[in-house]
């Protein structure tokens, strides 16, 4: 098995989606993948912890649920845009996400955006 | 002969169809990405091309990582987007081109690209928009269309070189098609964004008009960047460019000439770039 994070440096604050990740993952983003069927949030916001123990989610993964905490659930091999099905349920877009990943007011999260555009 | 007329590049993002729905193109956040539209949207009037291929990626729609295709070629008779877990109202069909998508897979699987092939493909918001952008209004009811889809979920992707061959391979079977038909081939996505990660929001305009610069009539100056440097210099979501360079190999190797381009950035996380190339004789 190939981890493309181990053969060469590290790009910081930055996880690739690889098969190790995927691995890893595999039963937190089917969950997340499920969130494209409306009745499936229905289901999952009835129930949070039933939902996450019916795809046999790890004890990690439903702490980093239950957190909204996306730099976690990366980590616990999240994709990002199977992810973005969930996080969706909040009603938070892209740049909700971006801004609680960096760490940073959602105002400053855009101001750093603009800046680098100008 | 079936003719690949020119091509277009555009963004994709989500935002863009919140933005549309909301009305908010002469918004001062947004006119400056809308204000590009119009010059592409006369070209397709006037050109009216009968099929459009668009090169795309998926977003966890139509694809889960249980069965993860690299290159997936649609060959339906009609196509469905879905509101993707965001409560969006989907758009009306697209129409398909069975018939040329099926020349399309045999050529390339003669050419020696082992594609996967759909019968079924749900498309989401990386084909669905790029269509509302340049037929807005849903107009699209005269142009067939065969979305190709190209993996950025899983790593590996394909290499850039390697999805360049594979858009020349796919413009080598549009003009050996004996129908008589106009083609316009679309790459979507890009350009520099991270969506995740501690880096999330990283954007690199320089690299970004470099590329837009370069894939015009120096493509060749683009494949040597593997998809790592691709992250590196544009962020996790800026390997999309590989869609980009698919549409451009499919142009075919004659000169191509510019004839609109818009950079706008930032449009949410991402930097946006249009540009519309059409082929010339040889």
């Amino acid at each position: 098995m190939t981890n493309t994070e181990t053969d060469e440096p590290r790009i910081p604050g930055t996880t690739l989606f690889d098969g190790e990740m995927a691995m890893k993952g595999y039963a937190l983003n089917k969950m997340c993948f499920s969130f494209n069927d409306a009745r499936a949030r229905e289901e999952f916001l009835a129930d949070e912890e039933a939902y996450c123990d019916k795809f046999g989610l790890t004890d990690a993964q439903k702490a980093a649920i239950r957190d909204r905490d996306v730099l976690e659930l990366i980590a616990q091999g999240g994709n990002i845009y199977y992810l973005a099905k969930f996080t969706g349920m909040f009603g938070w877009n892209m740049q909700d996400i971006g801004a609680q990943q960096a760490g940073m007011p959602l105002e400053e999260f855009k101001a750093m955006l603009v800046r680098a555009g100008g | 002969m079936a003719r690949v007329i020119g091509g277009i590049t555009t963004s994709h993002i989500p935002a863009i169809w919140i933005a549309i729905v909301n009305e908010l193109q002469e918004d001062p956040y947004w006119k400056p990405f809308f204000d590009g539209y119009p010059p592409v949207r006369q070209w397709l009037s006037a050109r009216k091309p009968d099929v459009a291929v668009v090169f795309y990626n998926d977003h966890g729609l139509n694809f889960f990582v249980d069965n993860m295709p690299t290159f997936a070629v649609g060959a339906a008779f009609e196509y469905h987007n879905a509101d993707e877990g965001w409560g969006l109202k989907p758009m009306p069909a697209f129409e398909g081109d069975p018939e040329l998508s099926w020349h399309v897979i045999n050529s390339l699987v003669e050419d020696e690209f082992d594609i996967t092939t759909c019968q079924e493909m749900l498309v989401d918001h990386g084909f669905a928009i790029p269509m509302t952008l340049l037929w807005p209004g849903h107009s699209w009811s005269g142009v067939k269309v065969i979305p190709i889809c190209i993996n950025t979920v899983q790593h590996p992707y394909p290499t850039p070189a390697r999805c360049y061959r594979f858009g020349q391979a796919v413009g080598r079977a549009i003009e050996s098609c004996d129908k008589d038909l106009d083609v316009v081939v679309i790459g979507t996505g890009g350009m520099s964004h991270q969506l995740d990660g501690a880096r999330a929001g990283f954007i690199n305009k320089e690299f970004d008009l470099m590329c837009m610069e370069k894939i015009v009539n120096e493509p060749e100056e683009l494949l040597h960047y593997t998809i790592r440097e691709l992250v590196r210099l544009a962020g996790t979501q800026g390997p999309e460019f590989i869609q980009w360079l698919a549409m451009r190999g499919a142009l075919g190797t004659h000169p191509v000439k510019k004839l609109h381009s818009n950079y706008h950035i930032p449009i949410s996380n991402t930097g946006a770039g249009l540009l519309l190339l059409e082929t010339t004789a040889a």
